[in-house]
This record gives structure tokens, sequence and C-alpha cells, in this order.
């Protein structure tokens, strides 16, 4: 008999952290982009995505809304707006 | 094939015939011929494990943990200091379900610091969910690792195997033993096949975070899975006897018990001198029998319970203690018997062989000798009292 | 295979420089490659049963043990014929490293195995609640080494783990910090095509633990490494080759963050720790040297 005893993978993706952003959320502007990359690199969830100029966004289900992609964009590309 | 071997010889050369891939331990006496041999087999190309010098039995576990989650079978030994050092990966192993079989060369515990042999290390870690196995001669360690491999890694089954054999009176004396062949040993143990495994192809988290919701069935399919042990274990040796011809119930064995009226129950290579002593009493017309119990986990509660209900007077030999308490295996015979109508009369505890003190023929006959309708808790054989003193000076 | 290596939906603070790192690394590692990890923030937050947030083959066994379990993955995977081609990473907290895993990871370094050993060094016990630990560097605030009328933080300075881990005669070791990502995923990159022990520390900010805000774990990564504190390098053969720097004074990295915010006005203090941040980049040779222009 077996009780819990190993995950299969990536099952985290049904916890959706999205859920505990309280007060700010980035918006992607979509203006200045230059496709750096950096907040692809730099997102702690690993949220964002994107390959061309102006088309990077991050999926909101799970971003935490800790700012670094606002702080990091070298274009100011990215706001931290309130969350509603 | 019959040969003449010293007890850690006749381990390594049954473990090499098992072919683990990992081979993982740190030097203790007294396992320590056992780890040597292996390493000098490797050396000498006679198999092909990775043979993993680590710097403590902390790491000696670990190692062999994560060659078994990897896939490949593996093979540790310790004693004593070692098998404490290694305590908490011991939990762990069996918990995760790992199988894999280690020698335990029973020595005592420090402090005080003594090299010689009694059960306090295993019996210690008791609680710990792994088989444990306990030899009586050199022949049935070597068996009882064979049979551990195919035991610990049936599907039904996922738990590590712990063979206890008594320091330096198995590990280095030396007997006769028949010894597997390689194709013998084919025949009955398979190639592991693991539940699941550390592979990309498929790839699996091990070990995660359980918390308060989920935890306990953790704990309750281990308990149940011990549970089971104890109808599969007979369904193994049966298969052992068919291969090997010599057979073992695996989980006690009676020797001259049928109409005994005084019985001796006992772990380990005292059963040895127990036998002789019984046979030398028995010729005389006295009704002597004994109770070797093989597998103390998981604990054969209803073997034991038949065997011994008809029985008269009980003495159950400890060679470890539960200090501020009763004996662990007499206090675990004595439940075997709670709310039951049939029981003996008497189940005396004795304490007998700590720190490697021996135990003689005339040990067991005092045994025989306090074993009277006073029932004893804790009574220490071989006692010198002129070595203790009331207060410290 | 999974399609991914490291799951979003894990339960780390946000803006975790752990989480940030973790997730680099095995990127820069790939889908064939197996992690060992010990007990701490990483194994807690992204393996909470009934979820995972990896998508390689992951064991968690102890808090001390990776490097010795991992040791035996990658003695099986030899045994089977098939280490080439998969990558063996243990990775561990600095406690996990430096101070109760130090013994294992020693002994893993000294035998030679072909394992990356990744150190996410947040400076102290995180997951305990931000404990003092062997990596914690000088006059830090923490709750064993608290600040009181008789205490400025912990007296000692960080146990230096990349030189002991160098000192096994090791083919490759290596500093990062998430202020360079791309500087770490070389790292981890070069780390892994190199047969052998190979360590790697990356310094990983700690939002709760250092006391910053959530959204400044890239730029206070930078700072550490601009101001000196915390030397990038790789070693490799007996040379360090430093990643180079225009030094920036101290403060700008320490009064970012809570833990540091007993010193802004103790200039004693701030003294000793700008003369740890000289030292180290004297002896890791870390100024960019400026030229001088007629």
């Amino acid at each position: 008999m077996f009780g819990p005893l190993i995950v299969k993978p990536g099952s985290s993706k049904n916890n959706k952290t999205g859920s505990w952003r309280t007060e700010a959320r980035p918006k992607f502007l979509k203006k200045n982009c230059i496709a750096c990359k950096m907040c692809l690199l730099i997102c702690p969830e690993g949220c964002i995505s994107g390959t061309e100029k102006n088309n990077f966004d991050c999926d909101l289900a799970y971003c935490k809304g800790c700012g670094n992609c606002a702080m990091i964009c070298p274009k100011k590309d990215i706001e931290m707006i309130k969350e509603e | 094939m019959k040969e003449f071997l010293e007890g850690s010889l006749a381990v390594a050369e049954i473990v090499k015939l098992c072919r683990p891939g990992v081979i993982s331990a740190y030097p203790i006496t007294p396992q320590t011929h056992i780890v040597e041999e292996l390493a000098q087999m490797v050396a000498n190309g006679e198999f092909n494990a990775q043979f993993v010098n680590v710097e403590s039995e902390h790491s000696a576990l670990s190692c062999v943990l994560g060659g078994v989650a990897a896939g490949v079978r593996a093979y540790t030994a310790t004693s004593s200091q070692g098998l404490f050092y290694m305590g908490e990966v011991v939990f762990n192993v069996a918990g995760l379900r790992l199988p894999l079989v280690m020698t335990c060369a029973n020595r005592a515990i420090s402090a005080p610091i003594n090299i010689w042999n009694d059960q306090q290390d295993s019996v210690s870690l008791r609680d710990a969910g792994w088989i444990q196995f306990y030899a009586e001669d050199i022949q049935e360690a070597v068996d009882l690792h064979l049979i551990g491999y195919r035991l610990g890694e049936d599907k039904s089954m996922m738990l590590p195997v712990m063979v206890c054999m008594d320091g330096f009176i198995l590990t280095h004396g030396i007997e006769t033993v028949d010894m597997p062949t390689p194709e013998q040993v084919n025949k009955f143990l398979p190639v592991y096949q693991p539940l699941y495994k550390l592979d990309p192809q498929n790839p699996v988290t091990m070990g995660p975070l359980v918390d308060p919701e989920a935890y306990t069935e953790t704990r309750f399919a281990l308990q149940k899975t011990q549970e089971e042990a104890l109808k599969f274990i007979p369904k193994v040796t049966a298969e052992f006897a068919k291969v090997f011809g010599r057979q073992y119930n695996g989980l006690i064995e009676e020797y001259r018990l049928k109409d005994a009226e005084r019985a001796i129950v006992a772990m380990g290579s005292v059963c040895g001198t127990i036998k002789e002593v019984i046979d030398e009493l028995r010729a005389k017309g006295k009704k002597v029998g004994l109770l070797k119990i093989t597998s103390y986990r998981p604990f054969p509660a209803q073997e034991i319970y038949e065997a011994l209900k008809g029985v008269g007077k009980v003495a159950v030999l400890d060679r470890a203690l539960s200090l501020g308490s009763y004996a662990p295996l007499a206090s675990e015979i004595k439940a075997a018997f709670f709310a039951k109508k049939k029981k003996p009369q008497v189940i005396s505890s004795f304490i007998v062989g700590l720190g490697g003190r021996d135990i003689t023929k005339d040990s067991i006959k005092e045994v025989l000798r306090l074993l009277t309708a006073r029932e004893r808790a804790c009574e220490f054989i071989d006692l010198k009292p002129e070595l203790l003193q009331e207060n410290y000076e | 295979m999974s399609e991914y290596l490291f799951k979003s939906g894990h339960t780390a603070c946000a803006g975790c420089g752990q989480s940030l790192a973790a997730r680099l690394v095995i990127e820069a590692s790939g889908p064939n490659t197996i992690v060992v990890n010990n007990t701490g923030c990483l194994e807690v937050f992204s393996t909470k049963y009934p979820e995972s947030a990896w998508g390689v083959p992951w064991i968690h066994s102890l808090f001390e043990n990776a490097a010795a379990v991992a040791s035996g993955v990658e003695a099986a995977l030899k045994y089977l014929g098939k280490k080439d081609g998969i990558n063996v990473i243990a990775q561990a907290g600095d406690g996990g490293t430096a101070d109760i895993g130090l013994q294992a990871l020693s002994g893993m370094l000294e035998r030679g195995h072909d394992i990356l050993y990744v150190c996410y060094d947040n400076e102290a016990y995180m997951n305990t609640g931000v404990q003092r630990s062997g990596l914690t560097p000088f006059d830090t605030n923490t709750t064993t080494s608290p600040v009181g009328i008789q205490s400025v933080g912990n007296i000692r300075p960080k146990k230096p783990m990349p030189e002991i881990a160098a000192a096994h005669g090791i083919p490759y070791v290596a500093v990062a910090s998430v202020g360079f990502p791309q500087d770490l995923q070389k790292k981890v990159k070069k780390a892994i095509s190199i047969k052998g022990p190979k360590y790697l520390q990356i310094h990983v900010p700690c939002p709760l633990g250092w006391r910053h805000e959530s959204s400044l774990t890239y730029e206070v990564g930078k700072l550490a490494v601009e101001t000196g504190l915390y030397p990038l390098f790789e070693y490799e053969n007996g040379v360090i080759t430093p990643r180079k720097i225009t030094p920036k004074p101290v403060e700008e990295y320490l009064k970012l963050q809570g833990r540091f915010k007993h010193l802004l006005n103790n200039p004693e203090q701030l003294k000793l720790i700008q003369n740890i941040a000289d030292n180290n980049i004297k002896k890791y040779n870390l100024k960019i040297e400026t030229q001088v222009t007629a």
C-alpha cells in the first residue's frame, strides 16, 4: 500500500498565485519595447513571455506583482498600476 | 557450493551475487571486513558496481538512497554509532519507499564506548519502517540478504531491509556455508524494476513537503505494508526453498517447542547456544524449547501467540534495553498475549550479553533456573555487583 | 519530458531571488538534468504536495545530504552507462552548504563526482525564520545575531566558501548573482560543460529576510556586486577571473535593506564594512582600470 509519495511534474500550475496581488500589477505598454528580454529573464515567477518588440506580456494568473520587471525595463515600457 | 568462510566474506560474496550497482559504506568495527572484501572484489573486476568511498555513515546511506532513487540496486553496511549517525536517513529511506538491503553488524552503543556485540543498535531503530531480520548463523545471514532483496524490491512491498548479524560472533566467526551459485541467484532474484526513478525521460518529484492534510496517509500505508509483509515473507521463503532447498519460515523458528513446558525466546546468534542447552536438557527428559524470532519487524505477534500459548513458563532474552521501562522484545512478546484467554502463566524478562559479555551454556541454564512462578522484569544475568557503587567516589 | 523546467505557481514570496536563480539555473542546464535538493525555502515552496514546480526529475532527502545523494545518483548513472548527456545538479541554501551540509559537500568534491553543486546564498537560514548562518555577512541583523544595546549584529565575516571549494582542487568554481542574470546562465552552461565537480555560488536577495522592497531584487543584487561586497569571479586552474566593476560606496547597497538600517548612522561600522569591500576589490582585482587621457 502507498500513501502520497511522488508528484508528477509541473502540477504547480494549478496554484494560481496571481490571486496574491493586492496592490499593483504590471502593465506592458508595448510602445518602446526593444525586446531586450530582461523582463523575461528577471521575473522570479517566469511568467513573462514574448519574442518580438512590443509583444511581451505576463501571465496575470501567476504574477505576484513584485515589480522587478517595471524596475528593470531600460525603456520604462512597463508600469506598475493599481490592482483592481 | 559448500565453503568454509568468515561471516563477513560470506556476506560480501552473496552481496556480489545480488549484483548491486552502487555500494557505499563507511568503515566501523565490526563491519569493516564486509566492505573491504567488496572493495577488493570490485578492484579485481569480479563485478561491476560503483564503489563510493564516502566520508561518513550519514553520507553512505544518503549515497545509496540516491543510487536506488536513480533506479539501481544498492547496498551498504554499518554498526552501532554508524547506524545512529545515519539514523535520520534510515527513516528517510523507509518514508521514500526505496528498497535496499543494509547489513547491521550488531554492536553495543556508546557511552561507554564498546565495540563488542549486543543488539541495542538495530533494536533502537525498530520504529523506522524497515524490515528487520536477525540471523542465527552465517548461513542464515547469507540467505537473509538474498531474501531481503527479493522481498523489499517486490512492487507490493518497496521497503528497505536490515539484516542484523551479531558483530564479531557472526561477522568474524568462520562456518561452513552453502553458498548459492550465480545461476541460482539469478533464478530467485529478478533484475530490479523500480516503481519510479529519476529519469529525464519521465520526470517525477520525489520527497515533496507533505502537510497535515496528507502526511498521515503515508504512515498508514507504511504500517499496512508492514502488516502485509507478515503474509508475504513466508511466500518469499517458500520460493527460496524451491530454488535452494533450505526451508525458512522467515518470521519465527520453533525448536523442540511442541510439548515444551518451558520456553526461551531470543533473537540472533545466542539461539545456537540455546539449542545446544535444549538438546542437553531434552536428553535428560526436561521439556524445554526455543522460539527464535527471525523477523523482528514486521513483528509476528500471531505466530508468536500460536507457538507459545500452550507453554507454561516463557523466558524472553533481550540483548538491548529500553532504559526506564520493560525490555523491548519482552514487552512486545507480552503484548502478543494481551487480552488472550490462552497464555503462559509466566513471561519473564532477562537481560543477557550486553557489550559483548559472553552468553555461555551456564548463562542459559541460569535463565532456566530463574524461570520460576515469580515473574521477573529486566533480570540481568551474569551481573557483576562488585563493579557497582551506590555513590560515586 | 515536460515542456517547461520550472513552472510558475510555486509559493515563493513575491520577488524571491532564489526562485529566480533556480529558474535561471535549470533553464541553462536543460531538460536532461536530475536535481537533488536540500531542505530549505526552495524545496518547500516548489514541492508542496500535491504540487510540484519542477519539470525535471527531482529529489529531496534531508537538510544536509544533497551532495551525498547526488553522489549516489551520479554513481548509478555511471553504472548504467548513462552519465554522459545527463547533468546532475545538487543544490542547497547557504545553511545547507556552508554549515550543516559542509561535510557531504567536501566529500563529494574530494571524490571527484561529475556534479554541479549550486549554493543559493541568501546569507541566513531563511526558511526557518532568518537565523544567522556561516555565510551571514558582518554586522547583519538576524534573529540569532540581533541588533541590541550591546550588539551591532553578526560579528563574524562570511565563510569563504568559494575558496574552500577551490581548495579541493576541483576544475571550476564560480560566483554569480541574480543582479547579473545572463552572466549567471553563462556560468551554469560553462560549468556543466566541464567534467568533474563544480561549485557555483549565487547571491540571491531575499525581500523578506533582508527587508527590502520586492521590486528591488535585481537592483539589490546588482549593488552587492557593484560595491565590491559580493565579488563575482571564476576560478579555474588556479587562476581567478573577476567580473570587474566601477566601485560604488557600500551605503548605496546597505540603505536599501532593513537588515542593515542600524548601520546607517554608525560611521564607525560603515567604515569597517567599506574596508571589507575595499579588501575584496584589492584581493580580487575588481576595479576597472580607467584610461588616463592626456
